[in-house]
């Protein structure tokens, strides 16, 4: 193996540039290394303007995702080895909004995740003086994997859909809200069914399935997504043919 | 142009005064629309009642409480990451709560302060054994998922230094789930405003409290104050002052160093923890689960060594405080005589050993270390259930901080401090695995509650401390975005730092290591004062938030190494090879730093509040029959 | 209360972001996204297929010249290759929805999900045994 591998990097500042333009780099190239750690070189040793996100370099803060060779990845988890000799182009995720380098805006996110009412909802709270709600370990695992979504928004930049159509909700607040609603302590499914039953939101998803193979954590939003329409349209049935019943 | 008028009439001036500054704006907001003039261009200024300065578990904890406490409040979480991003969501172990019939309060209680070396406060300690497992509950209720038994109750875990099982856990990512169940839940009040990657520069401080802070919006480099009637730090830990750390980037001491420049006093510095088992080059964990499940600490021979250093005797199970489950500063202390004797294992990165978890089993480990697996197969190419896990002592937390009271609050009045950034102390000189999860919770929500009723009745804001904002943000640009004649480069001092703590202010501590060090970091702070930066654009500029880390985290190793220097005694993490018995008569007591006029610590030392528990010898290793209980 | 000062120009509301536009292209960007849409292009040839057969019926209710004039159409070469891609097309979308299928269900046997395979399988075999039995029919003169 070579010593070095070359990084193509996407730059973009918005007071000097009118688009991204790639600048290459070259790393040494050890075994252990990451695309992060590349990063991290070049920033320390080659050029202190790069610009990126990352945090916990383990795969769980959801900081660092990006574009290697154009496909959605945690940079912390990318290592150099799976790509050398060739070079490694690292851009922006897909589908957002640049800000400098390799930083997207992430608000639509933020609020998209906050219309899905992603907390315990119950009509009445019990006082924590009674204690815990009673939870067996079957319960917890219908919702356990998609409580998993560490937030990276790999899904988003691998989905279609969220590119052409900016309202779409996207796979990880969909997925987010199920983990609530499959959740045996919740009782908030009724209110977050007119969220999601809508065009923007489930009625979008045309079950493409990148989102599910790209996560990193195994959520399947994909598969979230799907149950959830089967959800949704027996309790718009149900509601045609029993109006009055019905939780 | 509306936000050029509405930030004065936000702050409580007089209607003479309002009209005034409103002409002003107007005039001035002429100027404000053509930036590229040299023109005048008028501060934003927002204000809220309470203010968080990091919004992890601590922060979104202690947000809640104040919405709780009055709804009608308005709080501020100031953060420089989004907060699912805080580093909270890295903790893997569990959160220790007394809920088991066959436990007690008084037990949890003396298991820590044993397990601090008896530094802890003793009044603190048992409010917060009281409180952990109703904080624990109530994070269940909001929808944490724990774990559970079969009959769909709470499950909990050994745990290393503790000697009853208390450890809630959620499979073996606990601080994930309790930082996201809490972000959720925040997302329900309305009275909690985030200020997403907005990083703080300075506290601001007039009539003797502090009123708000100055910060930079990391998207467009607006350099603003956000004042407040009180502020809560929950900035986090330090761990990257030191070059192996299980800590993320964003580990940096912030809290710490602001807390220190406004004149509160930071307390315990000396005190900084080593997991014993974090991963060689990366310095990721590997939780204290995988021990408390049953795994082994082995030397170069396959010998599970620590049966040698007091630790007590080898069983096929785990057993409570004995062997693995011993504190990690004695662990960690073992390392490193057994690299002096020459059985440890010499790696790429240097001397390990390894951590044998091959006889629990593959379904075990899936069912209960699934996390752990997969760290070790991907960063380490190990797969645990066949193969040893090569670890080491990497740094990880910081019992040391910002000094507080039972409640939260600091000595500078309208301060406040919570979680890890914090030293109440319930950590005392070493931490027992599981304890600062369910500490964010218990001192978040104390914080929270003691800021919002002192922001209920506190006095308007005044009105001088815009200016001190203008010098800040004058400060900044001439120091680092201006400056183009600096020679010195950010990441090059940072690695001197780490180096230079690593080397004097290690495991093992003496005099002359520790000076040495403390004069290689006062270079570090002057050369620090001629940084160049790569980067001057304002947009989303990493470069200056590293040199404005930098430059906290040098506060922060220097008050380290100055407690470190004056604290002639070796106690729990803290252990000088010149000075190596506990000195109960003269050193049971907390280190105070202060930043004294020339910029350099001073120490001043706090006795210990002792209630039932009088310092005994911290015995591990033995069947647990003493509770030390009164 | 005039609080001003000499600043650099900051960008005051907030940078200009760049939105790079999705090209009209985009599904041939990747594999990924191509197989999507010949997944969802496949639909057509199912629709054709069905209509085929709806034809065929009308013939055979027309009696035996109908049906020959049926036939002779469908030796056209041009119809012969349309439909061998239309069955290409028909496989593939059965594959993919079998699969897909599996995805979107989540049945649970006592208390654990049942697992992908174990419900497309049953849906493949089906398929097979479907159509060697329906192929013997055809073939046995």
């Amino acid at each position: 193996m070579a010593d070095t591998i070359k990084l193509e990097v996407s730059r973009y500042s918005p007071e000097t540039d009118a688009a991204p333009h790639f600048q290459s780099f070259e790393v040494p190239f050890r075994r252990d290394w990451v695309v992060l750690d590349a990063l991290n070189y070049i920033k320390d040793k080659q050029d202190g303007s790069l610009t990126y996100r990352w945090s916990c370099r383990m795969g769980i803060c959801g900081s660092c995702g990006m574009l290697v060779n154009g496909e959605p990845k945690l940079t912390c988890a990318t290592f150099l080895a799976d790509y050398a000799p060739s070079p490694i182009r690292v851009e922006p995720l897909r589908n957002f909004p640049v800000v400098r380098d390799l930083v997207i805006a992430m608000n639509d996110f933020m609020r998209k995740l906050q219309k899905m009412k992603p907390w315990l909802i119950r009509k009445e709270e019990k006082p924590v003086s009674e204690g815990e709600y009673l939870q067996t370990p079957e319960e917890l695992d219908t919702y356990k994997q998609f409580s998993m979504c560490i937030n990276c928004m790999l899904c988003y930049a691998a989905c279609p859909v969220y590119g052409l159509d900016p309202l779409f909700s996207g796979p990880a607040a969909i997925a987010l809200a199920q983990r609530y609603n499959l959740d045996s302590r919740d009782q908030g499914a009724k209110d977050r069914f007119p969220v999601l039953s809508q065009h923007d939101a489930i009625w979008g998803c045309t079950f493409v399935g990148e989102c599910t193979r790209v996560c990193p954590k195994h959520v399947d939003p994909a598969g979230a997504i799907q149950q959830y329409k089967l959800t949704a349209a027996l309790d718009w049935v149900k509601s045609i043919v029993l109006p009055w019943g019905g939780k | 142009m509306e936000s050029v008028f509405s930030p004065f009439l936000s702050l409580d001036f007089s209607p003479h005064e309002k009209y005034i500054a409103t002409c002003l704006a107007a005039a001035g907001s002429l100027f404000a629309s053509r930036p590229e003039s040299s023109g005048f261009v008028l501060m934003d200024v927002t204000t809220h009642d309470v203010l968080l300065v990091g919004g992890g578990g601590a922060g979104l904890r202690a947000a809640i409480a104040v919405s709780e406490f009055n709804p009608n409040l308005k709080v501020a979480v100031v953060s420089k990451v989004y907060p699912m991003r805080s580093h909270t969501v890295s903790a893997e172990g569990g959160a220790a709560g007394v809920i088991k019939s066959d436990d007690s309060l008084d037990e949890h209680a003396y298991d820590t302060i044993s397990g601090g070396d008896w530094l802890c406060d003793q009044d603190a300690v048992e409010a917060f054994v009281k409180e952990a497992p109703q904080e624990l509950l109530q994070l269940e209720h909001w929808g944490c998922p724990w774990s559970r038994q079969e009959d769909g109750h709470i499950a909990v875990r050994p745990f290393g230094g503790m000697k009853k099982m208390r450890t809630w856990f959620a499979a073996d990512k606990t601080g994930f789930h309790m930082l996201h169940t809490l972000f959720q839940t925040t997302m329900k009040y309305n009275a909690i405003f985030r200020y997403d990657e907005w990083f703080v520069t300075k506290l601001l401080v007039d009539d003797g409290r502090v009123q708000g802070v100055v910060a930079i919006e990391l998207m467009s480099g607006k350099i603003q104050a956000i004042t407040a009637k009180s502020v809560i730090l929950c900035a986090g830990g330090c761990g990257r002052v030191f070059p192996f750390t299980t800590n993320a980037s964003i580990k940096t001491g912030d809290g710490m160093g602001l807390a220190y420049r406004a004149g509160a006093p930071l307390k315990d510095m000396e005190f900084i923890q080593y997991h014993p088992t974090g991963l060689p080059f990366t310095g990721i964990l590997i939780t204290e689960a995988a021990r408390a499940e049953g795994g082994y600490l082995v030397n170069k021979d396959g010998y599970r060594y620590l049966q040698d250093y007091n630790l007590g005797t080898p069983t096929a199970k785990p057993v409570l405080r004995s062997m693995e489950l011993g504190p990690r500063d004695r662990l960690s202390q073992a390392f490193v005589k057994e690299q002096e004797k020459g059985r440890t294992i010499d790696g790429p990165y240097g001397p390990v050993v390894h951590l044998d978890l091959r006889h629990l089993g593959e379904k075990l480990i899936n069912a209960k270390l699934p996390f752990v697996r997969e760290l070790c197969t991907k960063y380490q190419n190990v797969d645990p259930v066949h193969e040893l896990i090569p670890v080491r002592p990497v740094i990880h937390y910081m019992m040391g901080g910002v000094s507080t009271d039972i409640n939260g609050a600091t000595p500078l009045p309208g301060l406040f401090a919570a979680g890890e950034v914090a030293c109440v102390s319930i950590n005392g000189a070493n931490r027992l695995g599981s304890n600062s999860l369910p500490e964010l919770l218990v001192f978040g929500a104390r914080a929270g509650k003691a800021a919002a009723e002192f922001a209920s009745s506190a006095k308007p804001i005044s009105n001088s401390i815009l200016a001190q904002a203008f010098d800040e943000q004058r400060r900044i640009e001439n120091q680092f975005l201006r400056n183009t004649t600096g020679r010195e480069r950010t990441s090059t001092l940072r690695e001197e730092m780490q180096t230079t703590m690593e080397t004097s202010a290690g495991i093992y501590r003496t005099e002359s290591s520790l000076a040495a060090g403390a004069k290689t970091l006062r270079q570090l702070q002057e050369r620090s004062d001629n940084l160049s930066l790569d980067d001057h654009s304002l947009t989303f500029n990493t470069d200056l938030v590293a040199a404005l880390e930098l430059s906290f985290m040098l506060d922060v190793a220097e008050s380290m190494v100055q407690s470190a220097l004056q604290r002639t005694e070796s106690r729990g993490a803290h252990q000088r090879t010149d000075f190596p018995k506990r000195n109960d008569e003269k050193f049971l007591a907390h280190s105070l730093v202060f930043r004294a006029a020339d910029g350099r610590p001073r120490v001043e030392y706090l006795p210990v509040t002792i209630t039932r528990w009088p310092p005994g010898e911290r015995v591990y290793g033995q069947p647990a029959q003493k509770a030390g209980a009164s | 209360m005039k609080s001003a000062a000499a600043t650099p120009p900051y960008t005051l509301n907030h940078p200009r972001w760049y939105r790079k536009r999705v090209s009209t292209y985009w599904w041939l960007q990747r594999w990924e996204y191509l197989r999507f849409v010949l997944r969802e292009i496949s639909s057509v040839f199912v629709a054709w297929f069905v209509v085929l057969t709806l034809m065929q019926l009308y013939a055979v209710s027309r009696g035996p010249d109908a049906y020959d004039e049926f036939q002779n159409f469908l030796k056209n070469p041009f119809i012969i290759a349309f439909n061998v891609i239309s069955f290409l097309f028909v496989v593939f979308h059965s594959i993919t929805w079998f699969n897909l299928s599996a995805r979107a269900m989540s049945i649970r046997v006592g208390g654990k999900r049942v697992p992908g395979f174990l419900i497309s399988g049953p849906n493949f075999a089906a398929w097979l045994v479907i159509s060697a039995v329906i192929a013997w029919l055809l073939l046995r003169e």
